[in-house]
């Protein structure tokens, strides 16, 4: 009896817009003009509020922080390219994503700057909270798919993690289950290249991350994370199948974390700074900067208004999260829906009289 | 010859000695490799004995433990990082499972001498899951030793008895400690009894018992206590299992009063094993209730609030005068 192969995969790479800003007419998904401003501003406003954390950082206003800088095109083109009904599952690093759903950004800073205030979350807005845990929402996202579908709501679950986190058993988890259920789940790994000091290489031995969906019956594509038009596309198209019933979809985004893993990281322990010069070469605001521009949308006006109403913003979600006051006993009230008698002693010794 | 080192300092070097002595010893976690560690405790270890021994390894806690499990029943001697001991559960099943019972299971065929190192302690402003300090978790299993110590020296010659012992040991590091003092650490290699606490001060009203981050802590309401008249003998455990009752059994026998510090929520906390062997010793010394200074029963608040949470001075110094006076 011959061997026969009994399984084959192919996984196929996306570039729409390249690093000099030349354009793919076929797969340019010709987005109206109100939507390549809206993917601008935020990507933009994205860079600027990223900076401004890790300033708030260095001068004792802000706690721990994940910079998100290049990594704006995976964030907001994903989103754009959903439809509000779809839950989305962020990543901890991916969380400018609340706001790119509608939420104010003065909640996007709360949780670095300390408090529980900025986990409050609008259910109307359809975000899931993220998890400091690596990959361990993912499953989340399968279950909440399988329920949703269940409910009979016609919407598909976003789950987003990074290239480190494709490594944990959570990952895994929920890739495996996602595929036997057949749930409306799309899975964004945002690869960019670094977990910490451990390069994307030595995490797995596959060649692309997009081809571990292949082991769980479905298929995964990988994309230009800092190509802001191929996220979207690739998204869409990974979302509206699963709408319509056929099943997960990995979506890779090949990008890169300019940043630093965290403000108490440095990566000059590291990596080279010859490499992050050749990643700033393949920036994602500026290579659709020019795309703008070719299209009478982008000018030195349009650029300094944005930045106008970037800064006002920011600032005043600073200041809103910088003058809220969270009650501390709210440290006991949330564990359980009621009180517990026990809880009630030791809210009274904590803050009573008797305690501080 | 001594060197004043703080405890990231004494450890690093004691993993050094470690492995220049025995080189089945290996570092397995996430970061530990070209980064040095995220507390930088395995610094210079990769350049100094390379990519085979010193492991950057794919990001899975389960990963790490499991098969740090297999190296040591293999002949190695794995030393296994989590980078923060919140992320252990991702491997706990591994622990429970197997390197807890594997010497029992084969009837002592197949032994995992192992460390298993694990930061703990909250006070750092951290982010969620990063101040945890379930040490209750470990020493409820038989099988393991759990260690924990609250000094650059304890540190040093705890974690070299830990690579000798013949038994996996989960070895907690306070990681508010690991910077915030140096003091005078023999250079070479040396050995602390794993099983023993030490008398930190001596007193004769009151006995305080706590381990890790909280001994710090503790020092500063101890002494504040004795400056108001209460004679205070504070022991540190050092290690948590097997734990010397003896010398918590004698000092309380002898004082007739006991308050005992953690950092994990009350409930369940080591704490309440602390009270209830001393019920079972020493009740009829007893001249006041033993007294708890514990976290809460809750999730530890985020940063901007943890300071409710930890037993501090103040609240520690209360329980010493309460128990004093009662
Ligand atoms: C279960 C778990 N283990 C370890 C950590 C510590 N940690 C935080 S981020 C990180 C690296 C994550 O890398 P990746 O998934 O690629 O995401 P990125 O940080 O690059 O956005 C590690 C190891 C954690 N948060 N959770």
């Amino acid at each position: 009896m011959p061997i026969s192969t009994v399984f084959e995969g192919k996984t196929e790479y996306m570039q729409i817009l390249d690093k000099d800003s030349k354009v793919d007419a076929e797969l340019d998904p010709g987005l109206p003009d109100e939507v390549l401003d809206r993917m601008y501003r935020l990507m933009v406003l994205g860079r600027l509020w990223d900076h401004k954390c890790i300033n708030l950082q260095r001068t004792g206003r802000m706690f721990t922080y994940p910079p998100l800088e290049g990594q704006e095109a995976v964030s907001v083109g994903s989103v754009l390219a959903v439809k509000p009904e779809d839950w989305l599952f962020p990543s901890y690093r991916e969380w400018f994503i609340y706001h790119i759903r509608g939420g104010p950004l003065s909640m996007v800073n709360m949780v670095w700057m300390g408090m529980e205030e900025g986990m409050k979350l609008d259910k109307n807005l359809r975000v899931y909270p993220y998890a400091i845990p690596i990959a361990s929402n993912l499953p989340h996202a399968v279950g909440a798919a399988y329920a949703l579908r269940m409910k009979g709501e016609k919407c598909a679950c976003i789950a987003y993690c990074g290239d480190g986190a494709t490594s944990e058993g959570d990952f895994h988890d929920a890739l495996n289950f996602a595929g036997v259920w057949h749930v409306p789940c799309v899975f964004v790994i945002c690869n960019n290249q670094w977990a910490i000091s451990v390069p994307r290489k030595k995490q797995t031995d596959s060649e692309t991350l997009a081809q571990k969906a292949l082991a769980y019956g479905f298929s995964g594509v990988q994309v230009d994370g800092n190509d802001v038009l191929a996220v979207y596309k690739a998204v869409k198209e990974a979302a509206d199948a699963a709408r319509a019933g056929k099943g997960p979809k990995v979506v890779e985004c090949i990008t890169y974390r300019i940043g630093a893993h965290t403000t108490a990281d440095d990566p000059k322990r590291y990596r080279s700074e010859d490499e992050v010069l050749y990643w700033r070469e393949r920036d994602p605001i500026k290579r659709f900067l020019f795309y703008l521009e070719k299209k009478g949308i982008w000018s030195e006006a349009y650029e300094h208004k944005i930045h106008e109403e970037a800064d006002r913003l920011i600032e005043d979600a600073i200041t809103k999260a910088e003058s809220f006051r969270q009650d501390p006993k709210e440290m006991f009230r949330y564990v359980y829906a009621g009180m517990t008698r026990n809880l009630e002693e030791q809210m009274k010794e904590c803050f009573g009289e008797e305690g501080k | 010859m001594l060197m004043k080192a703080n405890m990231v300092e004494a450890l690093n070097l004691c993993l050094k000695q470690e492995m220049e002595k025995d080189n089945s010893v290996v570092v397995i976690g996430e970061d530990v490799g070209v980064d040095g560690g995220v507390f930088r405790v395995t610094e210079g270890l990769f350049a100094k004995f390379g990519k085979d021994r010193v492991i950057d390894s794919p990001l899975s806690e389960d990963g790490i433990i499991g098969s740090a499990i297999g190296m040591a029943a293999f002949g190695l001697r794995p030393v296994a990082e989590i980078q923060f001991q919140g992320f252990d559960y991702q491997g706990y099943h591994q622990v429970v499972q197997h390197l807890a019972r594997m010497r029992n299971r084969t009837r002592g065929s197949i032994t995992l001498p192992m460390v298993l190192r694990l930061p703990y302690s909250g006070g750092i402003k951290a982010l969620e899951l990063h101040s945890e300090s379930l040490e209750t978790i470990y020493i409820h299993l038989p099988g393991l030793k759990v260690v924990c110590p609250a000094s650059p020296y304890d540190a040093k010659g705890l974690l070299a008895a830990s690579l000798d012992d013949p038994d996996p040991v989960i070895f907690f590091e306070p990681k508010r400690l690991y910077r915030a003092f140096k003091e005078e650490v023999p250079e070479e290699r040396y050995t602390l009894e794993i099983g023993k606490a030490k008398i930190a001060k001596e007193g004769n009203d009151v006995t305080l018992i706590s381990w890790g981050a909280m001994t710090y802590v503790s020092m500063e309401a101890v002494a504040e206590a004795e400056a108001q008249g209460v004679s205070v003998e504070h022991i540190d455990l050092r290690t948590l299992s097997p734990c010397d009752w003896e010398t918590v059994i004698n000092s309380v026998t002898k004082t007739g009063r006991a308050v005992v510090v953690h950092e994990a929520p009350k409930t369940l906390g080591f704490g309440a094993e602390v009270a209830a062997r001393i019920a079972e010793k020493a009740l009829l010394s007893l001249e006041a209730p033993v007294k708890r200074v514990t976290g809460w029963d809750i999730s530890i608040p985020y940063p901007k609030q943890e300071d409710y949470y930890f037993p501090d001075k103040k609240r520690i110094l209360k329980g010493i005068l309460d128990t004093a006076r009662f």
